[in-house]
């Protein structure tokens, strides 16, 4: 078995392509995720009619597997009438299973809130917004930042999966390339030492924010 | 969707659950003795063992289940499909299991530990009957999560032709038109089989609260 540099630098475009657009999915698809699993959270603490309907969501999304929820959304949504490109179908399902896990990071993380915290709040005669606003938000995001890192570095991994549905990212062209000239294995071996680097490297960093915002960290 | 399609599908999810099931008692052997290993006091054991973990938490099961399903043949094993699909799968969830057991090991009551030294136990038997047993019960939510997390990801063997729940639905569903409901029906049996290891893991939870530690 051997690597043939020459092959890979002719074909670097491709590969940084698909790099490219793992990264891009992964970091838009993080950030889109984050925002709905905060809503879906706060949803279901301050809209009552509206706790069960989503924690059955929630349910769903994380007992299935990301593949099926894929191809339910790839292969299934033409037949009413949502015909998406895999990139699309891809970031799409990507953010929704993401915020699934978001949402219970967020609401566990709201539920680690001093209860006293809140009714000193109350006291001060603040209104619920800037309760929320001032006391909850800050304080939970700081409790909830290494289960949020944690899940940033998984959900790296999931975007592999999105090559089954044919998004040209990482695994798709390097697996392309692969085959295309008889070096299948060869080509695997490097895919899994990229991905190896780059959660290395995603956790290392995710720990570098926790070190930095652990000085916020509220004394409970 | 007719009924004959949904039974076609249960079938198939019996091969899951067979792959899945086999894939986590795999992994909670190999991810004891990883564990284990990565907290030994020789530098070299402790650095293969984090190496291990390491590796297969940080690559895609996806390329795992690739690299495992088209390297045997170039090594010269020739192995059916749903053997490497569970090679793969015990491997990646071996680490996993291993990461959430050392954090165990790690919190073991030191008290408990030195009483045994004081009994007299060896260190292998101290390992046997008591950092591991107290270990597996501290760890058992996490452990239970991670196999609800394996039957999920039990899915992506069917890119290496294991012809298992999902790989059936998307047969059916690519001959009969009717994704949407192939996809659903298999998206709900996954349900059922994570709800079902939820609740055993429940079940052993109960059943191994003796004592306090």
């Amino acid at each position: 078995m051997s690597f043939d540099i020459g092959l890979i630098w002719s074909r670097m475009p491709d590969i940084l392509g698909g790099f490219g657009l793992t990264l891009v999915i992964w970091l838009v698809g993080c950030l889109a995720g984050i925002a709905l699993g905060f809503l879906v959270a706060v949803l279901r603490r301050n809209v009552a009619g509206l706790n069960i309907p989503l924690a059955a969501w929630m349910e769903v999304t994380r007992g299935t597997p990301f593949l099926i929820q894929l191809f339910l959304l790839y292969f299934g949504g033409p037949f009413i009438g949502l015909s998406l490109e895999p990139i699309t179908a891809g970031l799409l399902g990507f953010t929704l299973y993401g915020a699934a896990y978001f949402s219970e990071i967020f609401r566990a993380g709201f539920a680690a809130v001093p209860r006293g915290h809140i009714e000193a709040g109350e006291c001060l005669g603040l209104s619920q917004g800037q309760i929320m606003r001032r006391i909850i938000v800050p304080e939970m995001a700081v409790l909830v930042l290494p289960a949020l890192v944690n899940m940033i570095v998984l959900l790296l991994k999931e975007t592999a999966v999105l090559s089954i549905i044919t998004v040209p990212e990482l695994t798709m062209m390097i697996s392309a390339i692969g085959s295309e000239n008889f070096v299948f294995v060869e080509s695997l071996f490097l895919l899994a030492l990229f991905y190896w680097a780059m959660v290395e490297i995603a956790g290392w960093l995710g720990r570098q924010a926790e070190v930095k915002l652990a000085s916020f960290r509220p004394a409970t | 969707m007719t009924w004959q399609l949904f039974q076609l599908l249960v079938t198939a999810a019996g091969l899951t659950v067979f792959i899945s099931a086999v894939s986590i008692m795999i992994a909670l052997v190999l991810g004891t003795i990883v564990s284990v290993v990565t907290l030994s006091p020789k530098p070299a054991f402790a650095l293969a063992g984090r190496t291990y973990i390491s590796f297969f938490r940080g690559v895609p099961l996806l390329v795992q289940l690739l690299l495992i399903y088209n390297l045997l043949p170039v090594m010269g094993i020739d192995l059916p499909g749903i053997v490497a699909a569970i090679i793969g799968l015990s491997l990646c969830t071996a680490a996993f299991q291993a990461e959430n057991l050392r954090g165990a090991f790690a919190s073991l009551p030191r008290g408990l530990v030195e009483a045994a030294e004081m009994a007299g136990f060896s260190a292998a038997q101290i390992l046997r009957r008591v950092r591991v047993p107290i270990a597996f019960r501290l760890a058992l939510p996490a452990l239970a999560n991670e196999a609800i997390f394996t039957l999920r990801a039990s899915s992506l063997v069917s890119v290496v032709g294991v012809v298992e729940l999902t790989r059936t639905a998307q047969d059916l569903a690519s001959s009969t038109f009717l994704p949407l409901q192939l996809f659903a029906a298999a998206g709900l049996l996954y349900l059922l089989l994570s709800w079902t290891i939820a609740a055993l893991g429940h079940v052993m939870e109960r059943r191994m609260r003796w004592g306090r530690v």
